[in-house]
């Protein structure tokens, strides 16, 4: 479909050298650098899950010492929490489809958005510090008072990895809340923007609002680690909740930072595989926003076994019930836009097929974890790592591959094989299913977490978990080797191969350093589908 | 803001006023994104410092001989003179704002430099204060003593104190930093009426700082005084 002359300049291009994408402002460019350290600490990440599952095989805690095991859970969050759910689909695909979705030339500060990458990946030095000096066993929760005065490992060197990185976060999400407010298209009001800069606009308010009280959180326990400070601290009269508290202050809202963006990822692909406008729309761009703000009123249904007062346990338990009222609204959204769709079935829709399915099962068991006497069975059990599993990979990953296999023809210019895609996403799917699945009956059963070791009763259960785990490492390696490839086999793909009605298709892939070669001029709403000739394949 | 001040050649040949960046618009969309950015970031701060005071108003309630008497440890004097010098330096700062706004270049350079010193004047009583508690043993860790009946919770206030006046002081030395930038570009004459926003938005951060430390006056020093003047 494409009569692009090539060469062509882009921004992929326009200059190569290794200086001149250190330096680089270019937001696309920018998107680009985030991937590379987000895949390397994935794939950390996976390591250290491997290993979990590999010691999980066999009732006896054989394969490694409980010591170690305390550390490979505690580094596979960490790498996996902070350093993949967290920026993967903001700082990568927001990063790189933001501006471009909303007719700007770059993000409002391209200096600062390069300044936040490095922060990131100063922050991830710190943790690969911490990592190679023996690694952290407090759990990513670095729960006080183990944490700041009992352990023996690392938990400076990767607190203030943590720290240092929430800094890159924040200036993302203010970078992202004023382009968003300040650097539209002229046209683009709105109540035009895509669904996509809705979730992101949502997303930056709990950045703004959420990250920098658990970096002074994380301060405080570094304060009383390095300089043995006390303000947790039991022994001067210190409360170690109030560090719970002002950790899942922000903990909780940053599952909506992990999963608010890949909703508006779904948004935007549910419309334009369904060649439909998007159903819902005010609802779906609103429900974001209450997502982000009752995000912040629930952060203590964490607590439920912590010893809180009854009564405000009662009242977060309620409100954890409300939060999921915006989260079905979008669910039932983007199934109503699914409904009487003309179903064009390429592979970013079966991802998005994924996320709903499992979207749907972790949302449902976050319910049974907010019910205050089923919490008090459930806590610390496999049944809540199911359910945040289901949410975070299930949900956030999902959708990020969803984002992912839509705008990678946008900025590569190719195209990767559709069956090929199809096929990961089964494959990740039913992989997923069999690790996690049988993780919700473990829990129930009264299976605690963070033990290397367990009865024998729980064995076959374990072993189809880790049978599972190695079908979802297959299928990641499936979707890299097949997008490696296609960046040097693929088929050129065009301006806009899924013929979708966003800005960013206007222009060409890969997109120019600029952006667009005229401003653009925006006089529609964002899913204008069924004002279009649907023409596919 | 580093991106609001960097001037580029013209590539399309028509003018462009030289501090106006090239994914910019205007002037004016420029501005209107530097303030904005300011007024968000201290958003940011606001949350950041509130985890300290949410943790200090926590144990406040709980321990109130303590904090009586860890505040009336603390220098009122030195204290009370610092919070004049910081409020004297927002009004400095703001005449240095007006000053650029009107075009007044030297003013802005005199008001920018006045500011900047009573800055670090601040800061330099500051550390005598932290020198005072320090031959005190008053800094939380192995070292601290304190005799008296709440010793061990007044530890938690002197770590309060310490944190919360640290992390300002921080934020005072890098406002100096930023300052002196914002000096010496005014020095070069790089800001009009037309562009002036680097000196406002700095200011913003700096009347920021001023107002932190009209909290943290009271708070930390003020807790228990009324009867010590009665
Ligand atoms: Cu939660």
């Amino acid at each position: 479909m494409s009569t692009t002359v090539l060469p062509r300049v882009n921004y992929l291009n326009v200059r190569t050298t290794v200086a001149s994408w250190l330096l680089t402002k270019d937001h696309k460019r920018i998107g680009v650098l985030y991937m590379i350290v987000v895949a390397l600490a994935f794939f950390l990440g996976s390591i250290f899950a491997a290993g979990v599952r590999i010691e999980l095989t066999t009732p006896a805690g054989d394969f490694v010492s409980a010591d170690t095991y305390n550390r490979l859970f505690t580094m596979h969050a960490v790498f996996m929490v902070f350093f993949v759910l967290i920026p993967v689909v903001p700082a990568i695909l927001g990063n790189f489809a933001m501006p471009l979705m909303i007719g700007a030339k770059d993000v409002a500060f391209p200096t600062l958005n390069l300044m936040s990458w490095y922060i990131f990946v100063i922050g991830f030095l710190f943790t690969i510090a911490a990592l190679v000096l023996g690694g952290v066993d407090t759990g990513w929760t670095f729960y006080t008072p183990y944490s700041s005065n009992v352990s023996a490992s690392n938990v400076l060197l990767a607190g203030l990895g943590v720290f240092i990185t929430g800094f890159s976060s924040i200036l993302t999400g203010l970078n992202f809340m004023v382009t968003i407010h300040r650097m539209r298209a002229p046209g683009m009001t709105w109540f035009r923007l895509p669904l996509f800069v809705w979730a992101l606009y949502a997303t930056s308010l709990v950045m703004i609002l959420g990250t920098p009280v658990v970096a002074i959180t994380l301060f405080m326990v570094v304060l009383e680690r390095a300089f043995g400070f006390g303000i947790f601290d039991p022994r001067l009269g210190g409360d170690p909740v109030l560090f719970q508290h002002l950790f899942w202050f922000y903990s909780h809202p940053a599952v909506y930072i992990m999963i608010l963006p890949p909703m508006g990822v779904i948004s935007e692909v549910v419309a334009c595989f369904s060649r439909k406008n998007l159903f819902g729309y005010s609802f779906v761009a609103f429900s974001s926003l209450a997502i982000a703000v009752f995000g912040f009123l629930v952060w203590a249904h964490h607590l439920f076994v912590a010893g809180i007062s009854p009564y405000s346990a009662m009242i977060f338990s309620f409100l954890s019930f409300a939060v999921a009222i915006p989260s079905a609204v979008k669910t039932f959204n983007w199934t109503a836009t699914l409904y009487q769709g003309a179903i064009w079935w390429r592979a970013p829709l079966m991802w998005v097929f994924g996320f709903i399915g499992l979207f749907l099962v972790g949302g449902l068991t976050g319910l049974f974890l907010a019910s205050l006497g089923l919490d008090v069975h459930l806590h610390d059990t496999y049944f809540v790592v199911a359910h945040f599993h289901y949410i975070m990979v299930g949900g956030a990953i999902m959708g990020f591959f969803a984002g992912l296999h839509y705008w990678w023809p946008k900025m590569t210019g190719r195209l990767y094989s559709n069956a090929l895609a199809t096929s990961a996403a089964v494959l990740v799917f039913v992989g997923f299913n069999l690790t996690f699945g049988p993780q919700f009956i473990l829990g129930y059963l009264g299976m605690p977490r963070r033990y290397h070791a367990y009865p024998d009763e729980f064995q076959v259960l374990n072993v189809l978990s880790s049978a599972g785990a190695s079908i979802l490492a297959a299928g990641y390696t499936l979707i890299a080797c097949y997008l490696l490839y296609s960046l040097w086999k693929g088929e050129e793909a065009g301006a806009n191969p899924w013929l979708a009605t966003g800005l960013e298709w206007k222009t060409e892939s890969p997109p120019s350093p600029h952006n667009f070669e005229e401003t653009p001029i925006v006089n529609e709403g964002a899913y204008e589908y069924s004002k279009r000739e649907i023409k596919v394949a | 803001m580093p991106d609001g001040i960097a001037a580029h050649a013209d590539p399309h040949g028509h003018a462009h006023h030289p501090a106006l960046q090239h994914h910019f618009q205007t002037l004016d969309q420029q501005h209107e994104a530097a303030t904005l950015g300011m007024w968000v970031f201290l958003v940011t701060e606001v949350m950041f410092f509130g985890g300290l005071l949410t943790a200090y108003l926590l144990y406040r309630v709980w321990y109130p001989e303590a904090w009586s008497e860890g505040s009336l440890d603390l220098n009122i004097a030195l204290g009370g003179f610092n919070t004049v010098v910081l409020i004297a330096s927002s009004l400095t700062m703001a005449l240095a704002v007006r000053s650029s706004q009107i075009g007044a270049q030297r003013a802005t350079v005199g008001w920018l430099l006045a500011t900047m010193a009573l800055g670090l004047t601040f800061l330099g009583v500051k550390v005598i204060e932290y020198a005072e508690k320090f031959e005190l043993h008053h800094v939380p860790g192995p070292n601290f003593v304190y005799e008296g009946p709440h010793g061990r919770q007044v530890e938690i206030f002197f770590s309060l104190y310490f944190g919360l006046t640290g992390l300002h002081a921080l934020h005072m030395i890098v406002g100096v930093c930023l300052l002196s930038v914002i000096t010496f570009m005014a020095s070069r004459r790089r800001f009009s009426p037309a562009w002036y926003t680097p000196v406002e938005v700095s200011g913003l951060y700096w009347h920021f700082v001023d107002i932190v430390w009209i909290f943290l006056f009271p708070l930390l020093y003020l807790v228990d005084r009324a009867h010590q003047f009665a």
